[in-house]
This record gives structure tokens, sequence and C-alpha cells, in this order.
């Protein structure tokens, strides 16, 4: 098997408050190979973004800091190399867009502008081959009269068009991977779908690996191959997309698919499971989906769960004790 | 961005119509007969209507306005009771002078304040942070009249780096042509002199600067925290963006705008400010003039010296909407 793109090792983000240290993501591995779509899924609050935002060593700080873990992208620890090296990374090994394409752009300056400036930090060249990029990126992400679009400013563009320009915006200087923050959530239906089918067809043309972040079942069934399952800052369930859907064993994950009647009726959002995400932090024994869990036993209240391999599936683990068949603990 | 400039600037004729009958009606209302008042108690009733016609008090108030309004229009300001002298052209050195200090000192007050505002917001909590602010927070409640009286005895009795009042070395004239003396002095190549008018203008600059210094510096801070918050900025650092170029353009062109009605309204309140301050340095400006005419009741002086000062006041703001425009892409078009 191929090295990974990314390759993201027991990695801890944590909030340092008066009330001490609140940790958002909790020791979470996954991977991500080439040209692959890992989906992230779970509810609001779970870690999804402080994830992300630690992959591109821009949590906030303070309050945040990664605590411990690696994060490798080709084999290169990025969790203490300098903001130098960083900025050289960003947008141009790894690129993201975000959920909110209405604030996503900056208002005072042109498309043109800012599609400009981001290939202007990292390829050398003058004015006109940057200009000629840019409308390239611009046409290349299916936009109309991208040479009209250069010279408009954000509040002219609808918020589909706003998100293609920020996809052109994120792929201008081909990245290797491209993390996708809920990137259709702010978006009607039906654009959705458009936005859905362009990633994944820059996905096959250009070869960049996609981190979806989603807490839409809907969106990881579309374009996702692997898919993990986020809850309160832990991985609690690692699978195949076609084994997440036929095979769920999390009682989380299970949870998920069944408010989900129709995983192509994208308009229904999750969550149905009874109970809230737990503050990240405030459970610090046991599973910390215990509360909501129709099959909690006093083992999960006494033990934190360890990821379980599931016997049957390639590589498909979960965090709860109903799967331990003794012998198959992960421990990590 | 044309058509919005004369929009905005035929939208000014009311106000300066509203601005010249209030000054109108203001000098009038002071009590007391001005031609009485004039020429003392022991003055004669011809005397007094002699000189009441000759001010043109006899007429009823629209022609009065009426006159006084079409002399604006031509640029005449009326003429000085006490020196007989044309207003239009008397005022312009008292003018100049205020003119340059103000400029300096919301020169300094814009530099200082929106880079310490900058500097605060982008290491929030930082011990820079805490001190500016904290200076800030002395700024705005100190009076200008005793932080000049300080500035005296400090820079220039005790320490004698700098002058202690005046506009230029009084064995030194400058030979004025434009009465900026900046500009005077740099156009002649007299470089000694450009530096003595330097000295002169720093302390009253700095206190007339320290008030508007402090309220843009606590504005752009909170400004600046509010801009770096949102999505764009995070989008910009994304890209790989230095975090200076982060701050100094995409957050400071979004943090700015409402600085700017905040440098709008102190730089009219400034001008307020500089009578106080031309007091307290002996700084022969709008302040002086006004003063001396309210002494000497040269009520056409004073009519007209507020309404310069209004004027200007109006023509700031313009310019500060003008700005708006100019920066934000989005006002052109609701
Ligand atoms: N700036 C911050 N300061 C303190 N705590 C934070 C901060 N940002 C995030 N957190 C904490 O991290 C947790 C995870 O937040 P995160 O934004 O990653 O959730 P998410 O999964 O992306 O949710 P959503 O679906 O709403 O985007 C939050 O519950 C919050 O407690
Ligand atoms: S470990 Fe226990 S509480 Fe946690 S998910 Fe499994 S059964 Fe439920
Ligand atoms: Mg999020």
């Amino acid at each position: 098997m191929q090295a990974p793109v990314l390759d993201v090792k027991k990695l801890k983000t944590s909030f340092f408050s008066d009330d001490g240290e609140i940790p958002a993501v909790d020791d979470i591995s996954f991977s991500v190979k080439k040209g692959e779509i890992l989906g992230i899924v779970g509810e609001s609050g779970c870690g999804k973004s402080v994830t992300s935002l630690s992959i591109m060593k821009l949590v906030p700080q303070p309050p945040g800091k990664i605590v411990s873990g690696e994060i490798l992208l080709n084999g290169e620890n990025l969790v203490p190399v300098s903001e130098r090296r960083m900025r050289q990374i960003r947008g141009n090994e790894i690129a993201m867009i975000f959920q909110e394409p209405m604030t996503s752009l900056n208002p005072l300056f042109k498309i043109g502008e800012q599609l400009i400036e981001a290939i202007k930090i990292h390829k050398k060249g003058n004015k006109k081959e940057f200009e000629k990029q840019a409308v390239d990126m611009l046409k290349l992400v299916g936009l109309p009269r991208a040479e009209g679009i250069m010279n408009e400013y954000p509040h002219q563009l609808s918020g589909g068009m706003r998100q293609r320009v920020m996809i052109a915006m994120a792929l201008s200087c081909g990245p290797k991977l491209l993390i996708a923050d809920e990137p259709t959530t702010a978006l009607d239906v039906t654009i959705q779908a458009q936005i859905l089918a362009l990633m994944k067809s820059l996905n096959e043309k250009l070869d960049t690996s996609i981190v979806m972040i989603t807490h839409d079942l809907g969106v990881v069934a579309d374009i996702c191959q692997r898919v993990i399952v986020m809850y309160a800052g832990k991985v609690v369930e690692e699978a195949s997309v076609l084994d997440i859907f036929k095979n769920p064993k999390h009682p989380y994950t299970m949870g998920l698919l069944q408010s989900v009647p129709d995983i192509r009726n994208k308009q229904d959002r999750l969550y149905s499971i009874p109970g809230n995400v737990p503050k990240p932090g405030s459970i610090t024994t046991g599973c910390r989906f215990a509360a909501r869990c129709e099959f909690v036993h006093d083992r999960c209240l006494a033990d934190d769960p360890p990821l379980y391999a599931v016997e049957e599936a390639g590589h498909h683990t979960v965090r709860c004790f109903l799967h331990d068949t003794g012998g198959n603990g992960h421990h990590d | 961005m044309l058509a919005y400039t004369i929009r905005r600037i035929l939208s000014l004729i009311p106000v300066l119509l509203g601005l010249s009958l209030i000054v109108f009606f203001m000098i009038r209302a002071i009590p007391g007969d001005p031609a009485q008042i004039i020429l003392g108690q022991l003055a004669t009733k011809e005397a007094v209507a002699e000189l009441t016609k000759q001010l043109g008090l006899d007429q009823p108030w629209f022609v009065q306005y009426f006159t006084y309004l079409g002399g604006l229009f031509t640029g005449d300001l009326g003429e000085s009771i006490k020196t007989k002298s044309a207003i239009s052209e008397e005022i312009w050195p008292y003018l100049a002078a205020t003119l340059e200090l103000s400029f300096c000192a919301i020169a300094i007050a814009i530099f200082v304040g929106v880079n310490a505002g900058i500097i605060s917001a982008w290491y929030q909590n930082s011990w820079f942070d805490y001190i500016a602010m904290v200076l800030a927070l002395i700024g705005v409640s100190m009076p200008i009249f005793w932080l000049g009286l300080m500035e005296q005895w400090v820079f220039a009795i005790n320490l004698d780096w700098l002058p202690t009042s005046g506009r230029e070395e009084v064995r030194n004239p400058i030979s004025s042509i434009t009465n900026i003396y900046m500009i005077d002095t740099l156009i002649q190549g007299r470089f000694d002199q450009l530096w003595d008018v330097i000295k002169h203008l720093i302390l009253p600059s700095v206190a007339l600067a320290t008030i508007p210094m402090a309220i843009i510096a606590r504005i752009t801070r909170s400004s600046m925290l509010e801009v770096m918050r949102s999505d764009y900025i995070r989008t910009a650092r994304a890209k790989g963006l230095r975090m200076f170029w982060v701050v100094y353009k995409h957050s400071l062109k979004n943090a700015i705008i409402p600085v700017l009605t905040v440098i709008g309204l102190q730089t009219g309140l400034l001008l307020g400010g500089a009578i106080l301050t031309e007091t307290v340095f002996s700084w022969p400006g709008m302040g002086r003039y006004i003063v001396d005419a309210i002494s000497a009741r040269d009520y056409p002086v004073i009519q007209s010296g507020i309404l310069v000062i209004a004027f200007i006041f109006v023509m700031i703001n313009l310019i500060v909407d003008l700005l708006y425009a100019a920066i934000d892409p989005r006002i052109k078009y609701n």
C-alpha cells in the first residue's frame, strides 16, 4: 500500500481557560491516501473544525494548543515546524475551504485580487501569468464569464458561485490535500449537489486528496470512500463508506443512520438521537456516549473503551465494548 | 463613484444653508444692541443710528440674511468693525495657523492611534496591549489645557528642548507666502526655519492630538479584534499569507471603516480643542481671532469665524463619506 498523504497520529488539541483544559480533539488518528476522499462526520461541537484547523495549525492560540500527537504530511511532522514553514505549506500543499461562502471571501477586495494573491504567495511569475492562471481556475470550477468575475466583488456573486471561487482559490496552487469544512452546509440542495459533483470531478481530474468534513451522511455516501465518525473529540468508528452504511457497529453510528430515513434525501439533518453531545472534557471516566446509549452496561461507566477491530471487514474499527471479542483492542 | 460624489456634494447644499441660518441667528440672539455696545454707553443716539445703518442692522432680518448669503457666494465674508478690512482677506493667516496645527495633530492622532490599536489587537493581552490601553484610558480623560501646561513646564521650561509658545522664532521671522509655515519654509529652501516651525508645532500638536489619539486607538483595537475573528481572515491565513499582510491589508481595510467615523468626528472636535490649545501656546490661529473678536464685539468677524470652522467640519465629514465609498464597494449599490 502507498504511503498516505496525511497521517494524523494521536492528535490532541485542547483549549485552556480558567476552568482548566478542555480537550476538543482527544487522541484521534486517521490517514488519507493519495486521491482518496475521507469523510469526517459527527454532530456539532464534536471537534471536526478543530481537527481541520489543527492540521493547518490555525487553531486560535491562545486559548487553543496542539498538546500532543503528530500530523505527518508526506512524512513531515507539522506539529513542531516553524510558522514560516507552515506558511509555505498553507495554500500550497494543504488548502482549505470553509462552511460559509458568504463570509469566507474578503468583501473589500475583487475576486481577481484575492485569487491572484493566493497564487502569488507560492508561485513565481508576472502579473499576466497570474491573471491567466486565475481566470483558468475560475473556468475549471465551471464559472461562466470568468474574466468578468475577476473584476467583481464577493457581494455581487451568489453563495454557490462564491463557494466555486473558494474552491478555485484553494486549488490554484495544486495542493496535495484539500480540507473542506462543511463546504455545502450553507447552500441549498441543488447547489449542494453541484458543488459536490464539482469536488468529485476535480478530485478525479487533479488527484487531490480530500478531507470532507460534514454532519450529513448523505454527503458521505455521495463522494467519500472512507469515513471516520467522531463523537465528543474522539473517533468512535472508522470504516469504508460501504461498511458504515451496510454494517455500522457503534451505537452512535447506528443512531446517526437511523435518523436518516433515506440517505439520498439530503434535506434531512441527522440529529434525532436523544440527548446532546457532552461538553468536551465534561466526561472523564467511562464511554463518552454512555448517557445516550441504549446498550450501556456497567463496564461502559467504569472504563473508556479502546478502538476494537471488527473481524470480518478490512479496516473497520469501533470504540465500543460490545465489540470486544478479546484480543482485538487497539488500545489507542 | 463620480455620480456618488456629485450626489453627496449636492446633498450638502441644504446643510450649508441651515448652517448659515443658525450662525446668523445665533449672533443676533446675543442680548443688546450691537451698535450701542460697540460705541459704548456714552454714544449719542445719532451715532448709534448711524452705525446701525452702516452695519445694515436697520433692515428686516431676511434682507440682512440674503445680503449676507449673497456675499458668501461671492466669497465675501463681510468687513471687520474693528479693523475695517475685508474678513475674507484678514482671516487667512489665522486660519492657516489653525489648519497647520490641526493637521499635524490629527496626523499624529491617526498614525499613533491606528497603529497602537492594530498592535494591541494583534498581540491581544500582551504587555503592549495593556500599557497602550491604560494610556488610552488616561488620554481620553486628559484635560488638554492642563496637559498643555504640563508639557510646557517639562519640555520647554525644565528641559528647554522645545519653545514654550508661538509659531516661529521671533529673531528669525518667516516671510510668509501661503501662511502654512511648513510649506513656506520648504519652498524657500529655509530648512533651518522649517526645523524651527516643527519645534514650535510639537508641543501644541501633541496636546491637541492626545484625546483623539486615545479614542482612535481604542476604536481601532476593538474593530480589529472583531475583524480578525472573521472567516475571510481565516481564509487569508489559510492561503499562507504572512501575518503582517493579513493584519495590515485584509484586516485593516475592513476595520478602518468604523474608525473613519470616529476620525471625522474627532477632527471636528479637534477644531474646537484647537481654540483652547491656542490659548495655552499663544498660537496665532482662529481661536485667537475669534476670542479677540468677541472681546471687541466685532460681530461680523465672530459670525464669519464660526461659519468658516463649521464649514470645515462639514467638509471633513464629506471627505469621510467619500472615503467610505472608496473603501467599501457595497456602499454605492444600496
Ligand atoms: N476558540 C475556541 N475557544 C474555546 N473552545 C473552543 C474554541 N473553538 C472550539 N472550541 C471547543 O471545541 C469544541 C469543538 O468545536 P468544533 O468547532 O471543532 O466543532 P465542530 O465539530 O466543527 O462543530 P460544527 O458542526 O458546529 O462546526 C467545541 O465544543 C468547543 O468547546
Ligand atoms: S461502550 Fe457502552 S456506552 Fe459506549 S457505545 Fe458501547 S455500549 Fe454504548
Ligand atoms: Mg465546524
